[in-house]
């Protein structure tokens, strides 16, 4: 067993930059790579892509990330844990083989299935949002629960390179290479706590060293476009010290971890994973020297007994339009612009959104009312049953150019058909995750 | 008076409708004086036109910051919402516009 591990976070969303992945692996010396590269409806527009080919429904970005990592995380021994696999981590595992055997590398891989419930939902499951049947929603199109620590172990028991699977809740992702290494007890809920907090500060990557934090008069962060995703150097006991590679850009603080810390977190005191329902409260941060932050604390004492189940729906179709004014009265004139849309607008399409860009798009109205923007943008945009009709909200839109205010321009319109997701529970017995191995 | 944002900072984050906001002093020291003036029900007065569900105020002394926990307040949710901002990204700006 060892004393200390080193993790890094590459990714922290299926979008993410590539880059910091690469000097993460080249330079961090890392004992693990995590890319978490799933959102919520992710995995259910990546079950569509399988549908209509079985062998994809991984992550689009796959390829990309994986060709340049390869090599690097071989020669250096790091091995990779990611949720690439989507929809679909068997067809992931033998695309990331494919990679190998082009670049002439061997590799072994593990892929980790089981999260994809789909089959075993009836429809009559209640959504934790509404309280109502999930069938009520709309054409159901994929089902997810969120795997823990116990899928990923048995991967992490072979000597495969990578680990890729679909639907893990992201601390487990992190978690789960701290019980493998230190041998702890998945029971030992105090070590899933401090472990899972961890976890969930590196989850986003460069959420923690300064993005989506900078404000260059409050919270000033140097080097932004060359920001460094994190490492945690974890300890045996469970605390860990969270840095960076040097000469990347970017700042580790006690104020981008406190941010971190809180993220999409309901309850601070009860913080549910597969693993361990968390206490964050009892965290504490402390900056051992510059761009080195040390976490202690945290824990927790049981585990939920149930799943969380994602599952995915057919909403609909969004269709938007957008046009902008600037100068003398460009307000005015956007406004004006607003009302035609409600009126051309209103009999045909109930759920409406009519926004004025540089005004009231983001916040609530009030909070601009003293603002007098030099240009503004019209944004209208709806919901509806069918392509066409959404068409037409942007199809309105573009001819304000000769049907509406003056000057308007730049009308710009688009239309996507929305996956809409909610939540279920599942009883732990239900779901039962397997391991398959491929090598090259 | 001043706006929350000369004191403190704040991140958001989402979880389907629900809307949770950070609210982490600059300096430890003025951490009593946000406990004892922003309360739930001021921040929900304050974002009443985006938070139609209940705000649950979260104090942690250790850490000396403090969450709200914002229910029914994006639109219903990230995946099916028309609003610009579907996650609510933005708003962590519009609870440090409140005034105490």
């Amino acid at each position: 067993m060892k004393e200390k591990i080193r993790i890094g976070c590459g990714a922290g969303f299926s979008g993410d930059r590539i880059e910091p992945a690469l000097i993460l692996t080249e330079k961090g010396d890392l004992d693990y790579l995590i890319l978490e590269c799933l959102a919520e409806r992710t995995i259910a527009l990546a079950q569509k892509r399988k549908l209509q080919n079985p062998d994809l429904g991984y992550d689009v970005l796959l390829e990309k990330r994986i060709s340049g990592l390869l090599p690097l995380l071989l020669k250096n021994k790091t091995r990779l844990i990611t949720n690439m696999g989507a929809a679909n981590p068997i067809a992931g595992a033998k695309k990331i083989i494919e990679l190998a055997k082009e670049q002439g590398l061997k590799v072994k891989v593990a892929a980790v299935f089981g999260d994809d419930v789909f089959s075993f939902l009836s429809g009559d499951e209640y959504s934790l949002e509404n309280d109502i049947p999930i069938y009520s929603y709309g054409k159901l199109v994929s089902a997810n629960a969120y795997l823990g620590v116990e899928a990923i172990l048995p991967a992490l028991a072979t000597d495969v390179d990578i680990i890729i699977t679909g639907r893990v809740a992201d601390p487990s992702l992190f978690l789960a290479p701290m019980i493998y290494e230190f041998g702890w007890e998945v029971d030992d809920f105090e070590k899933m706590g401090k472990g899972t907090v961890l976890g969930h500060l590196l989850e986003c990557a460069g959420q923690i060293t300064g993005g989506y934090f900078a404000d260059p008069i409050s919270k000033p962060i140097p080097d932004m476009h060359i920001l460094g995703h994190p490492f945690v150097d974890v300890f045996k006991d469970g605390h860990g010290v969270i840095s960076k590679v040097e000469g990347t850009g970017g700042a580790i603080t006690p104020q981008t971890t406190k941010e971190q810390l809180l993220y999409e977190v309901l309850d601070p005191f009860h913080y549910f994973t597969p693993d361990v329902i968390a206490d964050f409260s009892s965290v504490k941060i402390e900056e051992i020297s510059k761009n080195q932050i040390q976490i202690k604390g945290g824990g927790g004492n049981s585990k939920p007994e149930t799943y969380k189940v994602s599952v995915g729906y057919e909403a609909g179709f969004r269709g938007t339009g957008e046009i902008s004014y600037a100068g003398a009265h460009a307000v005015e004139r956007g406004e004006l612009a607003a009302e035609i849309m409600r009126l051309r607008l209103k009999d045909k399409i109930q759920n409406l959104k009519i926004d004025l860009i540089g005004m009231n798009s983001l916040h609530p109205s009030e909070f601009s009312k003293e603002s007098q923007p030099y240009e503004v943008r019209l944004r209208v945009t709806g919901m509806c049953d069918s392509l066409s009709l959404a068409q037409e909200i942007g199809e309105e839109v573009e001819a304000l150019y000769t049907n509406g205010p003056a000057g308007g321009g730049g009308a710009r319109k688009y239309v996507e058909q929305v996956v809409g997701v909610i939540s279920t529970l599942l009883e732990r017995d239900q779901v039962k995750p397997g391991i398959q191995l491929f090598s090259a | 008076m001043k706006k929350l944002a000369e004191i403190a900072h704040s991140r958001a984050g989402d979880k389907g409708n629900i809307l949770i906001l950070s609210l982490i002093p600059f300096d430890s020291n003025d951490f009593d004086l946000l406990v004892e003036k922003v309360s739930a029900d001021l921040v929900k007065n304050h974002l009443k036109n985006q938070v139609k569900g209940t705000v649950t105020r979260y104090v942690l002394p250790d850490l000396k910051v403090m969450q709200f926990t914002c229910t029914d307040a994006l639109a219903g949710g990230v995946t099916t919402s028309l609003a610009l901002d579907a996650h609510g990204k933005s708003l962590s700006y519009a609870l440090l516009e409140l005034e105490i």
